[in-house]
C-alpha cells in the first residue's frame, strides 16, 4: 500500500535516482577521478570549466569536480549521521515525555521549548568558536544534539494518543513490563512520522553544515566539503564565478532530492499528517 | 482573555530564566572569561589574576555570581566587549535598526506576495500556474540562503551591475531613499524568497482545506458574490494557522539575517555576531543570543494569543 503511493509519487522516484547516484559517484569518488582533491597544482589556477576539468580549477589548482566528489562523502554523511544522532535522541525524549506523562513530561517538555527558543545556527556557532572550527565527527554529535526537538514532539504526540489505546491495555494486562510495552507496542505505530521527520531533517542538516562550513567554523580546509568550497570561492566571484556555482549547486541537488522523497513518504506513509519542512529545519 | 495572557506570560519566565542560565553557563565554560585578554601576557603574574578574580567576583560561588550576573542583565549591565571594550549592550543596540529593518522588509514582502500567490495556487489548483508556483516554491526551499546570496551577487552585482554588491547605503553619500532602496533589494531577495516558498505552500495547503469546506457553500448559495467569499469568507479562515507559522520563522529569520548579513556586509547583529564569534568575543555573543531568544518566546506567546483573537473557535479555560 505505502510502497504503491510512493512509487505514484514520480518526483519522490526521480529524487531516489539523484540522490543514490550522487552517493554513490562521492563513494566511488577515487576510482572515477585521477585528481587529488587536496594537491596543490600552481600551474592549473582557475581554469574555466573544460573537456579536462568538468567544473574547472579552483584558487590553488585543485580540480573541482573531483572536490566535489569528496565534499559530497563529508556532507551526505554528516547529513545522515547527525540526523540519526538527533532521531535516537529525539525517540528517547518523546518515548519517555509521552509514555510517562506527568513530572516527566513537564520537564522535558519545557526543555523542548527552551532549545527551541535558540536559534539553532547561532548555537552551532558558538560551538565552533568554542571548538576553534570542527572535525566530521563533533559536528555530527553537535548537529545532533541540535536537532532533536521536532522529533521528541512527534514521538511524544503518538505515545499520547496511543497509550490508552485497548492494545496497550491488553499488552499491559498479561503482564508486560512498560519496556516491552514501549519499545515493541506503541514505537513501531510511530514509525512512519518518524521515518518522514528523519528525512526532511537530513535535508536541514546537510544546509546546518554547508552554512557552518561556509562560515569558516564547519569543515575545515583543506578537507573538501561543500560549504567550505563555497566560502574559498566568494573572494573569487568576478574571476571564477564557476567556484561559486557548483558546490552551491550540488547542496541545491542534494536537498531538493531528499525534500522530494520526504513529500513522497510523507505521501505515502501518512496521509493524513502533515509535517512542513520548514519546521524540521 | 487578558487573563489568559497573563497566565502565558507567566508560564514563559520559568522559560526566560532557563535561557538566562543558558546564556550564563556559555560565559562560565569559555576559556579564562573576563580575564582572557590578560592570558599569555608575561607581565599578568598569578597575584594580578587573585587581585583580577576578586575585583570581578569570579571566587565568589556560582549561584551567587549568577544572581549578580542577573541582576546586572535585567538593569542593563551587560558587560564589555572583550575585543572593543565597549558595553555589550549599546554596541547590540547600535546594531539592532539595521537588523529589524532588513527582518521587517522581508517580513512584509514575504507576507504581501506569498497571501495572494497562495489563494491563486488554490483557487486554480493543477493549473499551469500552480505547477510553475509549486515548482518555484519547492526550489527556493531547498536553496541554501548563503549560494542563492552569492548567485544573486554575481548575477545582479557583477555581472549585469544593476545593482550595489553590500552595504546598507553608499559610504559617504548623502541620504538618498532610492539608494538604500537598491542596497535592500538583494538582501530582501535572498532571504525573502527562502521563506516565500514555505509560506505560500503552507496556505496554499490551507486554502484548499478551506475551499470545500460547507460554510463556504452556505455563502455562495446567500448569493455572495466569488470575490467576496474568497476573500472574505475563505482567506480569513485559512489565514489563521499562518501566524503560527510567521512566529516559528522568526528564528529563522535572525539566522538567514546572519548569513546574508555577513554576505551582504550588512551592518546588523548577525554582522556583529559573527565578528564577536571570530574573535571568540563571548560577551557579545552571549548578549546576542539572550536578546535574541527572548525576542523568539515573545514572538510565539504573541502568536498563541493573536491565534486566539483570530478564531473564537479556541476557547482558553
Amino acid at each position: 500500500m505505502a510502497r504503491e503511493r510512493f512509487m505514484q509519487h514520480r518526483l519522490a522516484l526521480a529524487s531516489v535516482f539523484v540522490l543514490a547516484t550522487l552517493a554513490l559517484l562521492s563513494a566511488l569518488a577515487p576510482l572515477l577521478s585521477s585528481y587529488d582533491p587536496e594537491r596543490t597544482r600552481l600551474l592549473d589556477l582557475y581554469e574555466a570549466p573544460s573537456g579536462t576539468h568538468l567544473f574547472g580549477t579552483d584558487s590553488l589548482g585543485r580540480d573541482l569536480a573531483t572536490r566535489i566528489l569528496y565534499g559530497g562523502r563529508v556532507s551526505l554523511s554528516v547529513g545522515v549521521l547527525a540526523v540519526s544522532v538527533a532521531v535516537t535522541l529525539g525517540t528517547l525524549v518523546g518515548m519517555l515525555a509521552g509514555y510517562y506523562g506527568r513530572f516527566v513530561d513537564g520537564v522535558l517538555m519545557r526543555f523542548v521549548d527552551m532549545m527551541y527558543s535558540f536559534p539553532r545556527l547561532f548555537l552551532l556557532i558558538l560551538f565552533g568558536v568554542f571548538f576553534k572550527g570542527m572535525t566530521p565527527a563533533v559536528i555530527v554529535i553537535v548537529l545532533g544534539m541540535l536537532s532533536w526537538m521536532t522529533t521528541s514532539r512527534l514521538v511524544r504526540a503518538t505515545f499520547l494518543s496511543l497509550k490508552e489505546r485497548e492494545f496497550v491495555l491488553a499488552a499491559r494486562a498479561v503482564g508486560a513490563s512498560d519496556r516491552r510495552i514501549i519499545l515493541r507496542h506503541i514505537l513501531p505505530n510511530s514509525l512512519a512520522p518518524i521515518i518522514v521527520a528523519a528525512t526532511l531533517g537530513v535535508a536541514s542538516a546537510i544546509i546546518a553544515e554547508s552554512t557552518l562550513s561556509f562560515l569558516g567554523l564547519g569543515i575545515q580546509p583543506p578537507t573538501p566539503s561543500w560549504g567550505n568550497m563555497l566560502r574559498d570561492a566568494t573572494s573569487d566571484m568576478e574571476k571564477a564565478p564557476w567556484l561559486a556555482f557548483f558546490p552551491g549547486f550540488f547542496i541545491f541537488l542534494a536537498v531538493v532530492s531528499i525534500n522530494f522523497i520526504g513529500d513522497g513518504l510523507r505521501d505515502a506513509l501518512d496521509p493524513r499528517h502533515a509535517v512542513k519542512a520548514s519546521q524540521v529545519r | 482573555m487578558s487573563r489568559y495572557i497573563v497566565r502565558r506570560l507567566v508560564q514563559a519566565l520559568p522559560l526566560l530564566l532557563a535561557i538566562s542560565v543558558v546564556s550564563f553557563a556559555i560565559l562560565k565554560v569559555t576559556p579564562g572569561g573576563p580575564l582572557a585578554a590578560y592570558e599569555g601576557n608575561p607581565n599578568f603574574t598569578d597575584d594580578d589574576r587573585i587581585r583580577l578574580e576578586h575585583a570581578f567576583g569570579l571566587d565568589r560561588p556560582l549561584p551567587i555570581q549568577y544572581l549578580s550576573w542577573f541582576s546586572g542583565f535585567l538593569t542593563g549591565d551587560w558587560g564589555y566587549s572583550f575585543a572593543s571594550h565597549q558595553p555589550v549592550l549599546s554596541l547590540i543596540f547600535e546594531r539592532l535598526p539595521a537588523t529589524l529593518y532588513l527582518m521587517g522588509t522581508v517580513f512584509l514582502v514575504v507576507l504581501l506576495l506569498a497571501i495572494p500567490i497562495g489563494v491563486l495556487t488554490a483557487l486554480k489548483q493543477y493549473s499551469a500556474f500552480d505547477h510553475v508556483v509549486t515548482g518555484a516554491t519547492f526550489t527556493f526551499l531547498s536553496t541554501p540562503t548563503f549560494w542563492l546570496g552569492l548567485l544573486l551577487i554575481i548575477v545582479f552585482g557583477l555581472d549585469l551591475r544593476w545593482l550595489p554588491l553590500g552595504g546598507i547605503a553608499t559610504s559617504g553619500a548623502p541620504f538618498d531613499v532610492g539608494d538604500r532602496l537598491r542596497h535592500l533589494i538583494l538582501p530582501v531577495a535572498t532571504i525573502a524568497l527562502v521563506q516565500l516558498g514555505s509560506h505560500v505552500r503552507f496556505l496554499r495547503a490551507s486554502m484548499l482545506e478551506t475551499i470545500g469546506q460547507d460554510f463556504l457553500r452556505t455563502a455562495r448559495a446567500k448569493g455572495l458574490g466569488e470575490r467576496v467569499v474568497v476573500l472574505r469568507h475563505a482567506l480569513k479562515n485559512a489565514a489563521i494557522p499562518l501566524v503560527t507559522i510567521v512566529a516559528l520563522d522568526v528564528p529563522e529569520l535572525f539566522v538567514g539575517a546572519l548569513v546574508t548579513e555577513q554576505i551582504f556586509g550588512w551592518p546588523g547583529m548577525g554582522r556583529l555576531f559573527w565578528d564577536a564569534a571570530t574573535r571568540s568575543d563571548y560577551p557579545v555573543l552571549q548578549g546576542i543570543l539572550a536578546v535574541s531568544s527572548t525576542l523568539i518566546v515573545f514572538a510565539n506567546l504573541t502568536a498563541d494569543v493573536l491565534y486566539g483573537y483570530l478564531d473564537p473557535r479556541i476557547r482558553y479555560s
